[in-house]
């Protein structure tokens, strides 16, 4: 994975992704999530009346989030844990590596943390000469080829199974070579079998969390492999690593929550493991960590209260607004250039690296609101990108090109005789010339368009040319 | 000023309050005493027999096996049972949970030791504490006689679940876990939804990704007027 962003350079990789055959042929495997939340939902007839609720506790949680935190902490110290403060990326590995210093750890396990990519925690860690060992299958692919993840829960759907089998016999080179691994199946026995040896042996888990409840100081995970929860019973240390915005109130605020996550995500009712974890193992329990910590990050979040983007505190992770996102579907999540893509990442990554070097992700959309249609937290997407258009132009950032055009098109649209007449012959011209394939796979000025998909003709007379001819209106 | 202090200060700036106004500290106060219910779905509700039938239905659902046992002491057969059906080892690795203590495992071939695990049992027994008819989910516990590493190391899991504590809904289950161990909960509360699974590889399903490949649930005291279903 990287932290270091490559969002300012999105249009080159969105192009490099639309012409990669290889992802465009991994990429069709994310279309599944679709029709998957779809009919999950179909048999949850209480679904939308959930959303309203999942909703309305994260904005009550958010407005009393300053006593929701001390809450959290004060019951995390109560079940014999620690909490740790972190305001920054920096603060948070360095909270990490001092804990797993004093303690001499070697090799670290872990879950699947997005707040751990967003920290760049991995390399803080090999810096250091400690082990970081992803435990998630995706995560562990991903990690093999130091990449990022390309999507918040399928961190490898831009893989296929060939790279993986590639991947596996190159660096899992103490088993036979003539192996075979050309089921699915047997390339996840391999990973099975190699990651239990890790579990095994492991002086620290790193978790993420998906909530922190304040009622009970409790962490929660969700996963569907078991490795979350290998993570953090095995070793020795359990460190959870989270934003502030994961608290919830109660464990009956989280159930709430719990039904629209992984409906959202994949379409299963419930993950196959939802795993409460509270403090240290206890003086009689036969397993379980000695230690429990948890690092809370900011890293920009109070910044976002009170803002215009406030309601994306709300954002439980849950991938369906870039499963859904026909921009996505098309480029994947690299080309997004940070930690989070789709449209949850063309909103959070302004907030969290700055409009300067991720502005350009919020243009990455239609408006065509799906996204906002998907979300479970009900999170105004759309609109929350046009906010940051609007800041990016406000600051000069837009294209001269962008800027121009627009102020082009402005003084046209204020003089609507001229527009008219100019539409007119323009539309005229161009059914003319395209008349006999009906589209154009170039056309000046318009490259970035027809470099990649062609501009269909248009039938010749304009839309309100159109209108008056079949209403009969008059002016 | 400590990290702690500068991030609660920061907040609080931008919600411009103290932290000391007194409706919202009762608003807190209030909703984690009183931990109110959201949206219920329907769908777990019911009788304790519509409840069992849902709850039956939903394992199978998702990918675990299932069998009904007429009491207790049925239960070790049912699980030597299993194990010989599926081609397994006659090895079992449980906790020594009561419900699980009082079954007379004596009266099996099986080789039974206790405790928790080290990533060497082939299969394990747990107890859960309770079934939800709405997700088919079991709730399992930690404590000295429960070891979490039990559900997650072992190839093969079996769970026990008796009927009586098949509940409709999460918030039911955390009702149980509120009387039964008040305001300070186990270190590891288990929700288990079926076996292990991964989707990562083109987004192909396969069980027993790093916990177990099979789930088999023995429900015991539920007597089933329908034939066993989903078995082995």
């Amino acid at each position: 994975m990287s932290s270091v962003a490559t969002t300012p350079r999105f249009k080159l990789n969105a192009h490099e992704a639309l012409t990669d055959p290889r992802l465009q042929r991994a990429l069709v495997h994310a279309r599944n999530f679709v029709p998957r939340r779809a009919a999950a939902l179909e048999r949850l007839p209480e679904f939308e009346a959930l959303r309203d609720s999942a909703r309305d506790i994260k904005d009550h949680t958010l407005a009393h989030l300053d006593l929701y935190l001390e809450t959290y902490e004060r019951k995390v110290l109560e079940a014999g844990g620690h909490v740790h403060w972190a305001r920054d990326a920096a603060e948070a590995r360095q909270i990490f590596l001092d804990l797993a210093n004093a303690r001499g750890a070697k090799r670290v396990t872990k879950g699947k943390s997005m707040i751990s990519e967003e920290i760049g925690l991995n390399q803080a860690m090999e810096a250091a000469g400690i082990e970081a060992v992803e435990t998630d299958l995706g995560e562990y692919i991903i990690q093999l080829r130091n990449e990022a993840p390309s999507h918040i829960i399928a961190p490898a759907i831009h893989v296929t199974r060939d790279d993986v089998e590639a991947d596996f016999r190159k660096f899992h080179t103490d088993l036979p070579t003539d192996r075979d691994l050309a089921r699915p199946e047997q390339l996840l026995a391999e990973a099975r079998g190699v990651l239990r040896d890790k579990f095994l042996s492991a002086d620290i888990g790193v978790t993420g969390a998906n909530f922190l409840v304040a009622e009970t100081g409790t962490s929660i995970i969700v996963t569907n492999e078991g490795n979350g929860d290998l993570t953090q019973i095995l070793p020795k240390v359990h460190v959870v690593i989270a934003s502030l915005e994961k608290i919830v109130p109660t464990l009956e605020d989280a159930a709430q929550l719990l039904r629209v996550l992984a409906r959202s995500a994949t379409g299963q009712d419930m993950s196959v493991y939802t795993t409460l974890s509270t403090g240290p193992r206890r003086s009689d329990d036969p397993d379980g960590p000695e230690e429990y910590h948890v690092i809370l990050l900011d890293n920009g979040r109070t910044a976002m209260m009170g803002t215009p983007f406030e309601d994306m505190l709300r954002c439980i992770r849950c991938g369906a607004c870039m499963n859904h996102c026909p921009v996505y579907q098309q480029i994947g999540g690299h080309a997004y250039g940070w930690v989070y893509p789709g449209p949850m990442g063309a909103v959070l990554t302004p907030s969290l690296i700055g409009v300067a070097e991720g502005g350009q992700l919020p243009n990455a959309s239609t408006f065509c609101g799906r996204c906002e249609s998907v979300c479970p937290m009900r999170i105004p997407l759309p609109k929350m990108m046009r906010h940051w258009r609007e800041r990016e132009f406000e600051r000069g950032l837009t294209p001269a090109v962008v800027r121009y055009g627009l102020k082009a098109w402005a003084f046209l649209a204020t003089k609507p005789t001229l527009y008219r007449w100019l539409t007119d012959v323009n539309l005229r011209v161009l059914a003319l010339l395209g008349r006999k394939r009906g589209r154009f796979s170039w056309m000046p000025f318009v490259s970035a368009w027809t470099d990649t998909r062609d501009f269909p003709a248009p039938q010749g007379a304009t839309f309100q040319a159109q209108w008056r001819a079949r209403s009969g209106a008059t002016e | 000023m400590s990290a702690r202090d500068e991030i609660l200060s920061h907040l609080r700036r931008s919600l411009h309050v103290t932290g000391k106004e007194a409706p919202r500290l009762a608003n807190v106060a209030s909703r984690i005493a009183g931990h109110p219910s959201g949206v219920i779905p329907a769908r777990g509700q019911g009788d304790a027999a519509a409840r069992l039938e849902t709850f039956r239905a939903e394992i199978l659902r998702a990918g675990a096996t299932l069998a009904d046992v007429a009491d207790a002491a049925e239960a070790p057969g049912e699980v030597a049972r299993y194990l010989r059906d599926a081609n397994l080892p006659a090895t079992l690795r449980r906790g020594d949970d009561e419900r699980l203590a009082a079954m007379p495992w004596g009266d099996t071939t099986l080789e039974v030791s206790k405790g928790a695990s080290d990533g060497r049992d082939l299969n394990a027994l747990s107890a859960a504490f309770a079934g939800i008819a709405e997700s088919g989910t079991l709730a399992l516990y930690s404590g000295k006689d429960n070891p979490t590493t039990l559900n997650f190391l072992p190839e093969n899991h079996i769970v026990v679940i008796f009927a009586d504590d098949v509940v409709g809904d999460l918030e039911a289950a955390f009702a149980r876990l509120r009387a039964k161990f008040g305001a300070v909960v186990p270190r590891t509360v288990n929700f288990v939804t079926g076996p292990s699974r991964s989707a990562d590889i083109e987004q192909t399903l396969l069980f027993g990704a790093h916990g177990p490949r099979r789930l088999h649930v023995v429900v015991v005291g539920g007597a089933s007027p329908l034939p066993l279903a989903g078995e082995g």
